[in-house]
């Protein structure tokens, strides 16, 4: 039996003229255009070097920024501390449905933020009578207590001030925290405590999970992203620090965290995901999708790539 | 080595072109602005060695 | 009667691939005539950008990570290597709008559409995880950023973002490996099964 011609998906068999094709010529021509213009390029526009923000530069910048950022991952409040899956439990994560995907494959990458950024880089640090006595005051009391004087000190959060090298907090019922925040913000603004987070005591790494998820608990680093217009509100997954061109090929995934639901929705990012998933997937299998596949021949844009051939035809 | 440094200095801030809900940068519009006129002149423009591939037939 | 010789998987493989890949296949030197328009040149141009891409990569590679900081020259390559994924990405783009107008994937060949699209997927990844390997601003914030949508597939937990050392494996190993050998693939396609022939043009279609 016969089969029947599908025009979006058979191709007629071509018995038409050949025509002289060098390959490689084509090739090589290809290659050196693309190389004058990507020399030409790099010579008039080059390429952007913002540098990076070390915890040092923070510290300095925006002492009682650090201070109040260090006080929240004291205090479980920071956006690392309540993240849930892959870096704890303090949260369920993103939902797609009844999907929680995070959550379901767990913690891999374990941060507990009051140790990490906070006490053990203190204990780091050479002992000193006063620092002994505060990290003792703090990891011998009960949690309640410590419960009770991390409330004193986030109460007083607004009227935090930073002067003459010390971050000053407008409470005495806080107990010891006050002095672990101000020994934190000095060894933050020596610069010891980029290179404690970095490698934790030991010598190589090439992990820098700890340290940048402190800074990105900071109001710093968004605020020097915003001025590069590089916030999600400012579309800003498709552009680069500058004025370069940036990532125009990511405009549809950055388009639909501009759209309702997911503009407002705390599960966005796995929603997204799962558009550009199911988007991706069609994208893929354009070849078996009716409709999608059959677009080409109703466009006719064709007729113009092949209009000599058409001409041809007719005139033969 | 000042003969490798970019002619066009594009180390500032960015400037944006918003209109209703689109919120792009200049570069970016400038690249995918190219990319349609590059693809409709590849579609329009004379191929070269029509003669001799209509010797061909 | 079939050898021993006929049996061995070698001749058996020489003689498939001889079969199915003649060197006037490989290497052509001729093309059917329809194949006369600009919007051809793209394909082969994504491939020398490819090619640009990775030169440029092997070069940074000779020095280091950290090197484009520290050398003027470094960062002219580091230039280079940043404009040839931009012209790459804008002739793959240009390309694939020429391809789906074609609908290039008619004729039994689905694979190369296929392989074509899961490239360009590839493409983004492997300039994803270049813009995480710059050591700099634009690394941090990059990283900060796109780990909530990762992290919240559940791959992030094994995909970290933040681990410069990882992402910068997965940039020049693995992901050039999968596009290199998804392009081979896709070119390989193209030569087996020609390029596409026009849409037949009569009162039926």
């Amino acid at each position: 039996m016969k089969k029947t011609f599908r025009p979006d998906v058979d191709a007629p068999e071509y018995r038409g003229p050949y025509s002289p094709y060098d390959i490689l010529k084509e090739g090589t021509i290809a290659f050196v255009v693309v190389a004058i213009l990507v020399f030409a390029l790099a010579i008039f526009f080059g390429s952007p070097d913002e540098p990076e923000i070390t915890i040092k530069a923070w510290a300095n910048a925006a002492p009682l920024d650090f201070a109040q950022t260090a006080l929240s991952e004291l205090n479980g409040t920071s956006i690392s501390a309540s993240y849930g899956a892959p870096y704890n439990t303090n949260a369920t994560g993103q939902q797609l449905g009844p999907l929680t995907l995070a959550k379901w494959v767990g913690v891999r990458i374990p941060i507990n933020s009051a140790n990490d950024f906070v006490i053990s880089p203190l204990r780091a640090l050479p002992s000193t009578p006063s620092l002994a006595a505060d990290l003792g005051e703090w990891s011998s009391a009960s949690p309640s207590k410590q419960s009770a004087w991390l409330q004193a000190a986030s109460a007083s959060e607004s009227k935090m001030g930073f002067s003459f090298g010390t971050v000053t907090f407008p409470t005495t019922k806080a107990g010891p925290v006050p002095a672990l925040i101000n020994d934190l913000t000095t060894m933050a603004r020596s610069g010891s405590l980029d290179q404690s987070l970095i490698n934790g005591g030991n010598f190589y790494t090439t992990d820098y999970t700890k340290p940048l998820l402190f800074i990105s608990d900071s109001a710093y680093l968004g605020d020097l992203a915003n001025k590069q217009h590089l916030l999600g509100t400012q579309w800003g997954m498709m552009n680069e620090t500058g004025s370069y061109p940036g990532q125009a090929w990511l405009w549809l995934y950055t388009t639909l965290y501009q759209v309702p639901p997911m503009s407002s929705s705390s599960n966005a990012d796995v929603l997204v995901f799962a558009i550009m998933g199911v988007l991706s997937l069609l994208f893929v299998f354009v070849p078996f999708i009716p409709g999608l596949r059959s677009i080409p021949r109703f466009t006719k844009i064709y007729r113009l790539i092949w209009r000599e051939h058409y001409r041809n035809q007719k005139t033969a | 080595m000042e003969l490798l440094a970019a002619i066009f200095n594009l180390n500032h801030y960015g400037r944006y072109f918003t209109w209703h809900w689109l919120n792009i940068s200049i570069a970016n519009l400038i690249v995918v602005v190219l990319m349609v006129i590059v693809f409709v002149t590849a579609l329009v423009a004379p191929f070269p060695g029509r003669a001799k591939r209509k010797g061909d037939q | 009667m079939s050898t021993e010789i006929d049996r061995q998987w070698t001749t058996r493989t020489r003689k498939r691939m001889v079969s199915a890949f003649p060197a006037e296949k490989l290497l052509p030197d001729t093309q059917p005539s329809y194949v006369a328009s600009w919007i051809y040149v793209f394909g082969v141009t994504t491939l020398a950008s490819l090619a640009m891409v990775i030169l440029t990569g092997c070069i940074l590679s000779i020095r280091g990570p950290v090197w484009w900081h520290q050398s003027s020259e470094g960062h002219f390559v580091n230039s280079l290597h940043l404009w040839s994924v931009e012209v790459f990405f804008f002739a793959m783009v240009i390309h694939l709008w020429g391809k789906y107008f074609m609908a290039a994937w008619r004729g039994k060949r689905a694979m190369t559409w296929i392989t074509g699209a899961v490239t360009f997927l590839v493409s983004i990844g492997a300039a994803f995880t270049g813009y995480l390997s710059q050591s700099n601003f634009d690394s941090q914030w990059i990283s900060t950023q796109a780990k909530d949508g990762i992290n919240s597939t559940g791959i992030g937990a094994y995909f970290n973002v933040l681990n410069l050392g990882q992402m910068l494996m997965w940039h020049i190993v693995l992901l050039p490996l999968g596009a290199v050998v998804l392009t081979a693939l896709h070119v390989v396609l193209v030569r087996y099964r020609g390029v596409v022939p026009p849409f037949e043009e009569s009162s039926k279609s």
